[in-house]
């Protein structure tokens, strides 16, 4: 009962942790110190989340999780001798429960790297026909559109794309501000901090703390690649680079809707803040504190899946 | 020939093939693409693979084929901009965006700060 007790203790305070970190705003003065605390919430999110209900439906094995499931699915395999202690009904809904949630976390991530994969080659290969080189801008892909759009396909062999549009709204030491902003998601492989949040806002489309979560991971992304950007350009440039991108003007969708929400804003102005007038950076010993405090957090799930009681 | 060079060659191809006004033959686009030294086997062979692909449409005509694109040059470019503006509405983290554009009194705001860094 301890360890199931200990898992829910830890799957609430990563939730309460998670709340409070989506209205936090400690983090954009340390936004790479912030990424791996989101991480490492939520993955001791779903292992214990999962594990509560496991280890109390296994718990008459006494094996504690991993093994009360490797003891299970051998006694299923068997022909089912069963547990010798007692097994109600609340045990078994518990298994049943912990066992789907624990299959559709690992399904739903699985699918969204697919996914991602799949979308990527495509763009890749479009691109191969498509895009162009241009003298102007070494090393990056040219879409001929006149919309302003500056990202980068991240993978093995990670492109950075602008469109023509971009060329022309910018001037140089702003192309030079962006590019090193994109090229900081590809060295830091931003895109995979992203996937498993994107993957949990399809599994629970309704959690408004997961749609929070997504958004914020997003933001803190964006501000760690102006922070290495701004080591290769002048901030002031790639602020002015935000705004006149904010403002190049949205491009009719076929869903209707313009790409523009107060969100969108809100985040560019923020980014805009601290590039101008940038706070204090948080005190070193805050930042180990709480880097050593997501360690710990990413280890303690683990453990008591494997602990034997 | 390496994998470089195979690409390089789809992309000529689609650009023989999208500058026609209809479907062409094998031998049409041998004969229209710049390098002259292109065997024909070779001209089939990404021919057929750019079909596979789906990038291309072939229909019989007599003892050739005939190929055509699948969708205008236009049309991908929309393809690849709605993915690259966001708008396609799926939510994935296929690609990392440097900004968003917003439009209306939202816009207002941006421009607004916008002018004041630049007075500065």
């Amino acid at each position: 009962m301890i360890t199931a007790a200990a898992l829910a203790f830890l799957a609430s305070v990563c939730a309460v942790g998670a709340w409070r970190l989506t209205r936090a705003r400690w983090t954009y003065r340390a936004p790479h110190v912030a990424i791996v605390l989101w991480q490492a919430l939520g993955v001791t999110w779903g292992l214990a989340g999962t594990g509560t209900l496991l280890a109390y439906a296994l718990e008459p094995y006494g094996e504690g999780v991993l093994g009360g499931l490797r003891v299970f699915a051998a006694s299923a395999l068997s022909g089912g001798y069963g547990p010798p202690g007692p097994y109600d009904l609340p045990r078994i809904f518990a298994l049943i429960a912990g066992l789907t949630a624990l299959t559709v976390l690992i399904v739903v991530l699985l699918t969204a790297g697919v996914q991602t994969f799949r979308a990527r080659r495509r763009h890749r290969t479009l691109l191969a026909l498509i895009a162009s080189d241009d003298p102007e801008v070494p090393g990056v892909r040219v879409v001929d559109h006149p919309a302003a759009a500056a990202y980068c396909v991240p993978g093995l062999r990670s492109q950075v794309v602008i469109s023509r549009g971009t060329l022309k709204l910018l001037s140089p030491a702003e192309l030079t501000a962006v590019l090193a902003h994109e090229t900081a998601h590809v060295r830091e492989r931003h895109d995979l901090v992203l996937l498993p949040f994107a993957a949990l806002r399809r599994a629970l489309p309704w959690s408004r703390t997961v749609e929070d979560a997504q958004r914020e991971v997003g933001l803190l992304v964006e501000m760690a690649a102006d922070d290495a950007a701004r080591r290769y350009c002048s901030p002031r440039r790639l602020a002015t680079a935000l705004l006149r991108f904010g403002t190049a003007g949205a491009i009719p969708t076929p869903h209707g809707a313009l790409g523009a929400t107060a969100g969108a804003t809100a985040a560019v102005m923020a980014r805009v803040e601290r590039l101008v007038t940038p706070g204090p950076r948080l005190p070193r010993r805050v930042r180990y504190g709480i880097v050593t405090f997501s360690i710990a957090l990413t280890a303690s799930a683990p453990l008591l899946w494997v602990m034997p009681h | 020939m390496g994998v470089k060079g195979l690409g390089e060659l789809e992309r000529s191809i689609m650009d023989v093939i999208w500058a026609q006004p209809s479907a062409v033959t094998a031998r049409e686009v041998g004969r229209l693409i710049a390098d002259r030294d292109l065997a024909p086997t070779t001209v089939m062979t990404v021919l057929d693979r750019l079909t596979r692909k789906g990038f291309l449409i072939r229909s019989r005509d007599g003892r050739a084929w005939r190929y055509e694109p699948a969708e205008s040059r236009d049309a991908y470019i929309a393809e690849l901009m709605l993915e690259a503006l966001d708008l396609t509405g799926d939510r994935s983290a296929a690609l990392t965006r440097f900004a968003q554009a917003v439009s209306g009194p939202e816009a207002e705001i941006l421009r607004r700060a916008l002018t004041e860094l630049e007075e500065e």
